[in-house]
């Protein structure tokens, strides 16, 4: 069972230095009566790919916009690099961003449109001329310099934003759903390009999304967001294999979600009323919820399938029978899903090379046995 | 923070006065207030007092005396205008014309609207074009030709006549039918356009709906086209109808003088009879008459803003 | 059926058009006519025109009249742009409800009742401050601008309501103070709008009968104006080769106008075309795994 510490928002101190690199200090947001953003706290490192991950509502959008100062807080303050931007108007912050339109201004081409920013600042034409070939280079645009935002594609349009947006060597770089207007063909090499992108200049990011898989690939740390707070914040990794709410198992990924009640004589079995076996958690996690309703998630690819043994191995914990009633083949894998004697439906991931082990892959109305270790218990709160 | 090192009256100043978007509002409507509000307290004001042949023709409401403050509301005018059939004939002839006005243009132009918004692309720029060009040339020149075609040496009558249905020139205009032909002929465009524009932004996929439910080509219009297009209809309809209730021009030259309408008859108390209090007071019954339709126009305008 | 349908809005649309133009051509046609009786052909002249030119009062009124209107224009764009900005951006702030129904009520309001308040407003403030003295190029002016100001107000508010925010967002961004946003990316992508405005604004102007009567002076008589007090003492041909001047113009107007629409569609085909053509090899070269 993982004991992954996950922060939560309420309690973590402000960070110095290289870890509090941006701060986000007790920042709410209220339009009205409706609270958008609800006294949060995060701690972004510098150099750090940062996403906030979210479905649409639940603040993410807001919190970036205030990062880039195109809205003001209800309360809280904003640390940038030891300074306090919060009062700073947007036009004066070293923080950029891209935007989820590209926001290219139609009127002007694209050097033009990249210059933009330098030319605000002051930089002398000829430094100017140079940056902007730079970092039109690093996107792989150079050849378009003179063309005008209407004539390039969706995914030319958005390295030029990028390239607006990196040319002024912001502090923080920020992405509004950066992948969503593009076709999801070209997704995962724009994503791949992008992360490198971003390496190699080393700037700290922070980008906003509602796909997880994006924000699995591309950050290094995340933040899934629901309701103006953050439910968990942790490594992609952390994130995935310990969830800590059922909201957040149910995001990122899929899962299998079962409720039960531990039996009151102590013991580490979950009596679960859709399973005819109980679960067996493992000492650790049972001793801190006695008495409690407890919700357990179990991730698809953690199920193992095999055909229905003798009794004895029928009647341990942490196994089922179910019938198959659902094949989805996906190529790389296949997802079954299972109909219990309870009527639950349970889905299960299996590999490819796994398959082919069977002697004949599971097939409609098959009758299976489902099989899942301690170790891939993972308990919500 | 830079603040607190700022002089007290400072930032005094700095709390009581408008920031940027206080200027920003309150230039215009400023603005707007002086020369579109006030002129219409003036015209309040001017329609309690009492005709005179001084300069300016009417009296002061507010006399300060030695120690009173006299007050004169004079409501002379306003009781001519209950009172004398002239006003009440002048305001039921223009409200009549108004609304006659509305109904033949929306007879003609819902159908001239429909029509293009159903035309190729290409014809209906052009057709468009056609309808706006009339609109840009001088509107008095316009209704002078209008002159020379319906008078009775005029085009049409002697058209008439050289067919041989007709032996006299009939009687065109100035009368009630050369007003119509006037004020139509100068307000279709006002039907025509919003109604085209709200006509062309309807999702054409509704009446292919339609058909592929069942529907016969007149009931898909009636059922779905029509219903769908009232709020054009309306922006129309209150475009037309509450200027041509004060319609001046037209009425003065190709109507009657029995079709007295309102415009006339302020005009000629405003420049004529120099009865100033009395063309306020008439003006100030217009507004009243007219507040309703404006109303309903203001909120048909906020729901869709019709650029024209 | 379907045929006879088509061919009774061609014939409905035909006669509506001939309708419009009626008066247009009659107006072209006589203004060549020797005749002084304009309804009796009899043969063809330029007298006419070369009245016109002989003719001062007219002359004069045609340049008090573009004068006026030049003003007009410029003055309306400006004050109309602004209202046009504070309506899409301000949604709600103290008195919005009476600010918007002033803004809509020129629209449709009858000019005689703007005429006389506006004249009644001179005329008071003339004896209070002692400013406008008497009538003239001044009120008209201003006059002028109080028509034109909400067509151009609710022309700049689609327009800028249909604008991507993002944009001015951006501009702050990368580092533009409010103002040098609005120059630098709001006005130029609101440029054809206010073209239109300015070109609308000269129009009602120079066209415009009542408010110009309230708000003439003594010396300040605009076209419409001299051409109605002849208009009232009979007729007098003259008028129709002024109006056949003031047509030409005006096609020749609409008829550039709609080839440098057609010139920019054109444009912006071959853009589209040419981003189509970008985004069909970006698509091809991500099947290739990223190198």
């Amino acid at each position: 069972m993982s004991t992954l510490p996950n922060s939560n928002n309420r309690s973590a101190e402000p960070l110095l230095g290289e870890e509090g690199f941006l701060q986000i200090v007790d920042v709410s947001k209220k339009f009205g009566e409706v609270t958008v953003v609800d006294r949060l706290h995060l701690s972004v490192r510098r150099k750090e790919f940062f996403a906030l991950l979210g479905s649409s509502g639940c603040g993410k959008s807001t919190l970036l916009r205030i990062m880039a100062g195109l809205e003001t807080p209800s309360s809280g303050r904003v640390i940038l690099d030891g300074q306090d931007i919060t009062d700073l108007p947007a036009h004066r912050r070293p923080v950029n961003m891209m935007f989820q339109s590209y926001a290219l201004f139609p009127h002007m081409n694209v050097s033009a449109n990249v210059a933009y920013g330098l030319k605000r600042e002051g930089v002398a034409r000829p430094e100017r001329e140079e940056r902007v070939r730079e970092v039109l280079e690093l996107v792989q645009m150079g050849a378009y310099a003179s063309h005008m935002p209407s004539q390039l594609s969706g995914g030319q349009q958005q390295r030029v934003a990028l390239a607006r947006s990196l040319v002024k060597s912001p502090k923080l770089l920020l992405l509004d759903e950066p992948m969503s207007a593009l076709d999801k063909k070209i997704r995962q090499k724009t994503q791949f390009e992008l992360g490198t992108i971003l390496q190699k200049v080393g700037v700290t990011c922070v980008m906003v999304t509602h796909d997880q898989e994006e924000a699995m690939t591309m950050a290094d740390r995340l933040a899934v967001m629901s309701e103006g707070a953050i439910v968990q914040l942790g490594t992609p990794e952390n994130v995935y294999e310990a969830p800590s709410t059922r909201f957040a198992a149910e995001f990122i990924g899929s899962t299998n979600v079962f409720t039960g009640t531990l039996a009151q004589d102590g013991g580490s079995a979950l009596y679960c009323g859709e399973l005819e076996r109980p679960l067996e958690l493992g000492f650790a996690m049972a001793n801190a919820r006695q008495g409690h309703a407890v919700q357990v998630s179990i991730r698809p690819e953690r199920i193992r399938l095999s055909l229905p043994a003798s009794d004895a191995q029928a009647s341990t914990n942490n196994s089922a029978l179910g019938v198959v009633e659902q094949i989805g083949y996906m190529g790389s894998y296949t997802l079954y899903y299972l109909r219990l004697p309870s009527s639950r439906v349970v889905m299960v991931h299996v590999p490819r090379e796994i398959l082919v082990a069977f002697d004949h892959e599971p097939d409609y109305g098959d009758i299976m046995q489902l099989r899942w270790s301690v170790r891939s218990l993972v308990v919500l709160s | 923070m830079a603040r607190t090192t700022q002089p007290f009256y400072q930032r005094a100043l700095l709390r009581w006065m408008p920031g940027a978007k206080g200027w920003a509002i309150g230039l215009p409507f400023a603005f707007l207030l002086v020369f579109f509000m006030l002129p219409f307290l003036m015209v309040l004001k001017i329609s309690f007092a009492e005709s005179t042949m001084d300069v300016p023709p009417f009296t002061h409401l507010l006399v300060l005396g030695q120690d009173k403050l006299t007050v004169l509301l004079n409501f002379e005018s306003y009781l001519t205008i209950v009172q004398d059939d002239i006003y009440f004939a002048a305001y039921a002839s223009s409200l009549t014309v108004a609304f006659f006005t509305t109904f033949f243009c929306l007879l003609v132009g819902y159908p001239t609207a429909l029509l293009i918004a159903n035309a190729r692309p290409a014809l209906r720029n052009l057709l468009l074009m056609g309808i706006i060009l009339p609109f840009w040339t001088s509107y008095l020149v316009r209704v002078y030709a209008w002159i020379g075609i319906l008078k009775d040496q005029g085009l049409a009558n002697r058209l008439l006549m050289h067919l041989g249905l007709s032996d006299t020139p009939l009687a065109l205009m100035h009368n009630t039918f050369g007003l119509y032909v006037g004020m139509v002929y100068s307000y279709l465009p006002y039907m025509v356009l919003p109604m085209y524009a709200f006509l062309v932004k309807m999702d054409a996929s509704l009446p292919e709906a339609a058909r592929d439910l069942g529907a016969k080509p007149w009931e898909v219009f009636f059922t779905i086209t029509l219903p769908l297009s009232l709020p054009g209809m309306s922006a129309g309809c209150l475009l037309v109808f509450i200027p041509s209730v004060g319609e001046y021009v037209i009425p003065e030259l190709l109507g009657s003088s029995q079709d007295l309408m309102i415009g006339r008859v302020m005009w000629s108390d405003f420049f004529n009879s120099i009865a100033w209090p009395l063309a306020s007071a008439a003006t100030c019954v217009m507004v009243a008459l007219l507040l309703l339709p404006m109303a309903w126009f203001q909120r048909v305008q906020n729901r869709e803003p019709q650029a024209l | 059926m379907k045929h006879l349908r088509r061919h009774l809005g061609s014939g409905f649309l035909a006669l509506v058009f001939l309708f419009f133009y009626l008066p247009i051509l009659s107006v072209v046609v006589y203004s060549f006519n020797e005749s002084v009786i304009a309804s009796q052909w009899t043969h063809f002249s330029l007298k006419w025109y070369a009245k016109l030119l002989g003719d001062s009062e007219i002359l004069d009124a045609c340049r008090t009249s573009l004068e006026l209107a030049l003003a007009t224009a410029c003055s309306s764009v400006v004050i109309g742009a602004w209202i046009g900005y504070v309506l899409a951006n301000y949604r709600r702030f103290w008195g919005s409800t009476l600010f918007v129904a002033m803004v809509n009520a020129p629209l449709v309001l009858p000019e005689v009742i703007s005429g006389i308040s506006l004249l009644l407003l001179f005329v008071s403030l003339e004896q209070t401050l002692g400013w406008p003295q008497g009538r003239g190029m001044a009120t008209m002016w201003i006059g002028h601008t109080m028509l034109c100001v909400s067509y151009v107000a609710i022309t700049v508010q689609a327009r800028l309501s249909a604008m991507d925010k993002s944009l001015t967002e951006a501009a702050r961004d990368l580092g533009a103070p409010p103002l040098r946003v609005f120059f630098d990316i709001t006005l130029p992508l609101i440029a054809p709008s206010l073209l239109a405005g300015w070109v609308l604004s000269l129009t009602i102007s120079l066209d415009d009968v009542i408010m110009s009567a309230f708000l003439s002076g003594p010396e300040t008589t605009t076209l419409p104006l001299a051409l109605l007090s002849r208009m009232r003492l009979g007729l007098n041909p003259e008028i129709n080769a002024i109006g056949t001047l003031i047509i030409a113009v005006v096609t020749l107007g609409v008829v550039a106008n709609s080839y440098y629409l057609m010139k920019r569609e054109q444009r912006q085909a071959r853009h589209l075309r040419m981003a189509v053509l970008n985004t069909s090899s970006e698509g091809r070269v991500a099947q290739s795994p990223p190198t």
